[in-house]
């Protein structure tokens, strides 16, 4: 190697010290840009060594070249940095408070992401026509079983794991109940939503609980039919889960409606593809629905020939869990207030 | 419910979508599949294995050295398995063959001797769960054949998850009704091999048929007993292909009688019993309500105390079988058996349910005869029963077969009408497509029906569909079949309704947004508590799942503080938390009860807990903590929401009814009254009623009704001023138990019209101030509505209140 070639890369190295060196002495962006003319400018240092380029031997200008390139490349680098540090640093004590301390807050609440399941519900079915009802949570086995056409002797009955407080009193295991109140007080037409608690002997585990939120719904008019019932259901699909979401009946058995159905939304977590959520089927059920049977409108004395309707139950923890991806039932209940943060 | 898709195709030869397909079809149309599994699929390096020679292993005592005939030269094994026999099959595999799961088999010495494969158990094959011993294989078939060949493999299993309406499904022949391409045109049950063609005889009573003497003493219990009687049967292990449908389905082979009614139990939904015919006394069978202090130990070698809420089988002088449940042990058929007596019954689903209730047990057959079995298809299902145990155990069946009881009844006809097909489906299916889509399943029609949308179609119900009961059954039939998601997507227009909101809500609403507003974050508690968190006349649960979940709660607070408690073991100091929710007590006696639920208040309340830090830290102060003003502060905005809303300070409520304020709330509290009615208190939280640690804050809580707060009303514009306003500031010396609330009234009375708002802005309670009184300044402020008041009218006002405060209160002005 020449030593006009050991020069030039002496100089390139001086080049890079140097130039490091002052690009980090630099307190505001006067001083940055001083130090840019010098070293990365037109006619600066590192200009005038790539000039010297021409006067080294062609074996080792390659190498001399990659090193000039290296410098250049390593000094931009550095006064990018330095230049945004120094800004923020001339913000900050320009305005002669240090902004970059934190604000001061306040205390921030908020809903439960199961009431705010809950009312959203509402909220999509209000455009529907629903109003919103009420009842009690104790209940009599007639508004419970009976009335919905749930023999108390039939199996039917085992479904429920029922809490009872004394012959015939029960803690209701469904919202369902309030069906019975709303048409035995009211007449046709009939839209509401019945949001509340009910009870069912389950131990807590990860996904169940002794008592958990349902909210019911209920649509009795002239003329509504099984295509009205699924647009209905779809449309509320749509609203809640978006569009891309699917929509699938199943038969099922409720004895209160007939055809009954179990509606499943092609599964949110995974796309539909399969995972845990969804027990990889792709789908994920969220309600039970179907028309109201003709026993129930004749034990609460209207007219079973003349009124159609149907009703439908879903459960607002469980979609809240799968919305919210949250793990354990359990967490809906211990009021932390690190969880409930999360969700104002 | 387990149904093998081998089975189904053996039932209705025209299923032929695979396992998935099936699995996916039924629970569109029919009841829930949960699992859909392929068994038996990776059997390829399982052969058939005898064992032609078995002895004891040199080194160790509990294992076998075999010598396994697979088909070409015989393999030296050692096994472990403890039902190994010399000249036995069993599924083998040799080395280097793979188990289902890719478990290579490898040459390996075990104790000292090389064993050169495995013979296998149904768990290691994948195919069923016993692992308790090799897998024996009936009817040696010849070494070296696939193991899959000679166990009918692969199989889909199918578990179904049924609904209570539809147990048809509980057995293969119902499952293939529902899917077979015609449905019940398809069905086609194989051959057993043996035919038996009984001669019924029939009557109120079996006196001597058969030489067995058959009575229902209690009809409502029984409504038909058949029964055929088989001699000289060879009780042993049943053929390979009998025990492997079984096994497919998860049923355990016993021996070739038990396994023939199992089998129609599976193939039919029949529930069926042997009985070893010798064990019966008489021989007589009475189906009777067993009486007290009877007893009966069953198969399972429970012993059962019996009384009269049982329905029992019995014999001449006592119980033989719990009726519909279980057999008995003392009748059972074993390998001594040589004479049995087939029972096929049809018994009260009621009565079963208790029978089983009693004994705390629940069978197959029990499930069957609490939902309703086919009584159309008892006298076929117990024919195949007795061919089967011919063809499986030999023996004799006798001719006439036994039928006591209800004679079949016609099938039950509904109507149904094509226009409320339209009506309450939406669907627009003429009487022809109707019946294509319920003739599948079994359901009869007549000859020609009339066309057009007056027609009623009269159909008849098949014995197996007791579910089926009115047209609201047919329609979903015709709703199922025709395929939930073959409806058209239309949109119907709709009447709003007549309800209107509950009250409730629209207050929830308000009273949420405030307080969210106000920093607080909202709980949901599940109402069961412990009987210590509630008051005396608290709700108990009469079977709550454990001693902390016992009654229902009395208050929200105390919950509240449970979960504050919560909040401080996770290390948080600073918790807001409120909660909207019912709560519950007994309502007290002297009212007058027309209704059970009238034992009963519930009614919903707002719970609020404040603790901790006012505001989040920050670096800029110190930061204080929540105190009394802050949960004043909150009750008072609430209250102002809440129409006829008003707070009482240090009003007494510790004995308030329905309120279990005396449970932790201390003297600085509020009451909050709606009209002369306490409706709630908010106040500091005695510090013995939180169990906190050192570092926590004072707790603040408050406690009011919701549903019983009076009409709503909604915010009404007021006009916003115009003139500007003057203020003066008035600083007074009020004695000590003199409440604030008191100089506030008499300076809003003494006031003019134009005295627009009254406000304490410091109060003063040093050693200056005096002993007796203590110092509070108030900034009036005055405004017209209609011009700029002049100082002399405001001069003028505030001297009348000053005159005002001395006369009444004797409050005075303080000198500077």
């Amino acid at each position: 190697m020449t030593s006009d070639g050991m020069s030039l890369r002496e100089r390139l190295e001086g080049i890079r010290t140097s130039g490091l060196a002052a690009f980090t002495a630099a307190v505001d962006e006067e001083a940055l840009e001083s130090a840019r003319v010098r070293y990365l400018g037109r006619s600066g240092e590192l200009s005038a060594a790539m000039a010297s380029l021409g006067g080294v031997p062609a074996e080792d200008r390659p190498a001399a070249g990659r090193l000039a390139n290296e410098v250049k490349r390593e000094l931009e680098a550095a006064l990018e940095d330095r230049l945004s540090k120094v800004a923020v640093a001339e913000v900050a004590s320009g305005a002669s408070l240090d902004l970059s301390l934190p604000g001061r807050r306040t205390w921030v609440g908020g809903t439960h992401p199961v009431t705010q399941v809950i009312d959203e519900i509402c909220e999509i079915f209000g455009e529907l026509g629903f109003s919103r009802a009420a009842g009690p949570e104790i209940e009599t086995d007639w508004y419970n079983f009976t009335a919905l056409n749930i023999p108390l002797d039939h199996p039917a009955a085992d479904m429920h794991d029922t809490f009872y407080l004394d012959d015939g009193v029960l803690l209701r295991t469904h919202t369902s109940p309030v069906q019975a109140r709303i048409m035995m007080d009211g007449e046709p037409p009939i839209r509401i939503l019945a949001p509340g608690l009910c009870y069912r002997r389950d131990a807590w585990d990860a996904s169940h609980a002794p008592a958990f939120e349902q909210v019911e719904g209920l649509a009795v008019d002239e003329g509504i039919d099984f295509v009205e019932f699924r647009a209905a259901i779809a449309f509320f699909v749509r609203r809640f889960f978006g569009s891309g979401v699917k929509t699938r009946f199943r038969a099922s058995y409720f004895p209160f409606t007939e055809p009954s159905a179990e509606v499943d939304v092609s599964c949110i977590l995974c796309n539909a593809s399969g995972c845990s959520a969804c027990k990889g089927t792709g789908w994920v059920e969220i309600m039970g629905s179907g028309m109201v049977h003709p026993a129930v409108f004749e034990a609460v004395g209207l007219d079973a020939e003349r009124y159609t309707g149907y009703a439908f139950g879903m459960g607002p923890a469980r979609i809240a869990m799968l919305r919210y991806r949250i793990p354990d039932i359990r967490l809906l209940y211990e009021a932390d207030a690190a969880f409930l943060e999360q969700f104002v | 419910m387990e149904i093998s898709v081998a089975w189904l195709r053996a039932v209705a030869p025209t299923i032929a979508d695979d396992g998935e397909e099936l699995g996916h079809r039924l629970s569109l149309q029919a009841v829930p599949v949960d699992k859909i599994e392929l068994i038996g699929g990776e059997l390829q390096d399982v052969v058939v294995g005898r064992v032609l020679r078995a002895e004891k292993h040199p080194n160790a005592d509990r294992l076998t050295l075999c010598q396994v005939d697979a088909g070409g030269e015989p393999f030296e094994v050692v096994c472990g398995a403890p039902n190994v026999i010399e000249g036995a099959s069993y599924p083998f595999i040799g080395p280097g063959g793979a188990l289902p799961g890719g478990f290579v088999i490898e040459r390996r010495k075990i104790r000292g001797v090389v064993s050169n494969g495995m013979l296998c158990s149904e768990q290691e094959l994948g195919i069923g769960r016993d692992s308790a011993g090799i897998l024996h294989l009936e009817d040696g078939p010849a070494p070296g054949t696939p193991i899959a060949e000679v166990l009918g493999l692969p199989d889909t299993r199918l578990t179904l998850d049924l609904t209570p309406n539809r147990v048809d499904l509980a057995c293969h022949l119902g499952v293939a009704r529902e899917l077979a391409p015609a449905g019940v045109a398809d069905i086609s049950l194989p051959s057993l091999g043996a035919s038996w063609d009984p001669e019924w005889v029939a009557g109120e009573d079996s006196a001597g048929t058969s030489g067995v003497t058959v009575r229902i003493d209690d009809p409502d219990r029984c409504f038909r007993y058949l029964a055929a009687v088989v001699r000289g049967v060879q009780v042993g292990p049943s053929p390979e292909w009998l025990q492997s449908r079984l096994r497919a389905v998860g049923a355990r082979p016993i021996n070739n009688v038990v396994d023939a009614t199992n089998y129609v139990l599976l193939e039919a939904n029949q529930p069926l019993h042997a009985f070893d015919l010798e064990r019966l006394d008489g021989p007589e069978i009475r189906v009777r309500a067993a009486a007290s202090g009877e007893s009966l130990t069953t198969l399972d070698g429970e012993s059962h105390e019996l009384d009269s809420e049982s329905t029992v089988i019995a014999d001449a002088s006592h119980p033989v079988a719990l009726a519909g449940v279980m057999g008995g042990a003392e009748s059972e058929v074993t390998a001594e058996t040589s004479d049995v007596l087939v029972e096929c019954a049809w018994f009260d689903a009621g009565h079963t349910r208790r029978t089983a209730e009693r004994a705390g047990i629940s069978t197959d057959a029990s499930y069957r005869f609490e939902r309703g079995i086919d009584e159309g298809g008892m006298a076929e299902a117990l024919r195949r029963c007795v061919e089967l145990i011919l063809a499986a155990a030999g023996g004799e069946a006798e001719r006439a077969a036994i039928r006591v009881g209800r004679p079949e009844a016609p099938a039950v006809e509904v109507g149904l009408r094509v226009a409320r097909v339209r009506r309450v489906l939406g669907l627009r299916l003429s009487a022809e497509q109707i019946i294509g889509l319920l003739e599948p399943l079994g359901f009869g029609f007549e000859e020609e029906p009339a066309e057009g949308p007056e027609t009623e179609l009269l159909v008849r119900v098949p014995s197996w569909r007791g579910d089926v009961t009115r047209e609201a059954d047919l329609l979903e039939e015709v709703a199922r079949r025709y395929g939930y998601d073959r409806f058209p997507d239309e949109t119907r227009s709709f009447r709003p309704t007549t309800v209107p909101d509950d009250p409730v809500w629209f207050r929830r609403d308000r009273i949420s947004r405030l307080l969210t507003a106000c920093g607080f974050l909202e709980a949901r508690g599940l109402p069961m508590v412990d009987a210590a968190r509630a008051r005396e006349d608290r709700v108990p649960l009469l079977h709550p799942l454990s001693a902390t979940e016992a009654v229902l709660r009395t208050d929200l607070v105390p919950q509240l503080i449970d979960r504050l408690q919560h909040n401080f073991s996770r290390g948080r100091r600073a918790v807001r938390l409120f909660e909207i929710g019912t709560v519950f007590s007994k309502a007290s006696a002297e009212t007058e009860a027309s209704d059970v639920r009238d034992a009963y208040r519930e009614e919903v309340r707002v719970g609020l807990v404040m603790t901790g830090a006012r505001q989040p830290d920050h670096w800029s102060s110190a930061g204080e903590d929540t105190d009394m003003w802050d949960l004043l502060g909150v009750t008072e905005q609430v209250a102002g929401l809440l129409p006829g809303v008003e707070i009482r300070p240090g009003h007494p409520v510790d004995a308030v009814p329905g309120f279990g304020f005396g449970g932790w709330l201390s003297d600085d509290r509020t009451a909050m009254f709606d009209g002369s009615e306490i409706i709630g208190a908010a106040g500091r939280v005695r510090g013995d009623a939180v169990d906190g640690p050192p570092w926590a804050g004072v707790v603040f809580a408050a406690e009011f009704r919701l549903s019983a707060v009076g009409v709503d009303t909604e915010p009404r514009y007021q006009e916003l001023p115009t003139y500007p306003s003057t203020s003066r500031d008035l600083a007074l010396s009020v004695p000590s138990d003199t409440p604030a609330a008191m100089v506030e009234a008499v300076i809003r009375s003494a006031g003019p019209a134009e005295l627009v708002s009254v406000r304490p802005f410091d109060v003063y309670e040093g050693e200056a101030s005096g002993e007796e009184s203590r110092s509070i300044a108030w900034r009036l402020v005055f405004r017209a509505a209609d011009r700029t008041l002049t100082d002399a009218e405001v001069e003028t006002g505030v001297e009348s209140i000053v005159t005002k405060l001395r006369e009444e209160l004797d409050v005075r002005v303080r000198k500077s």
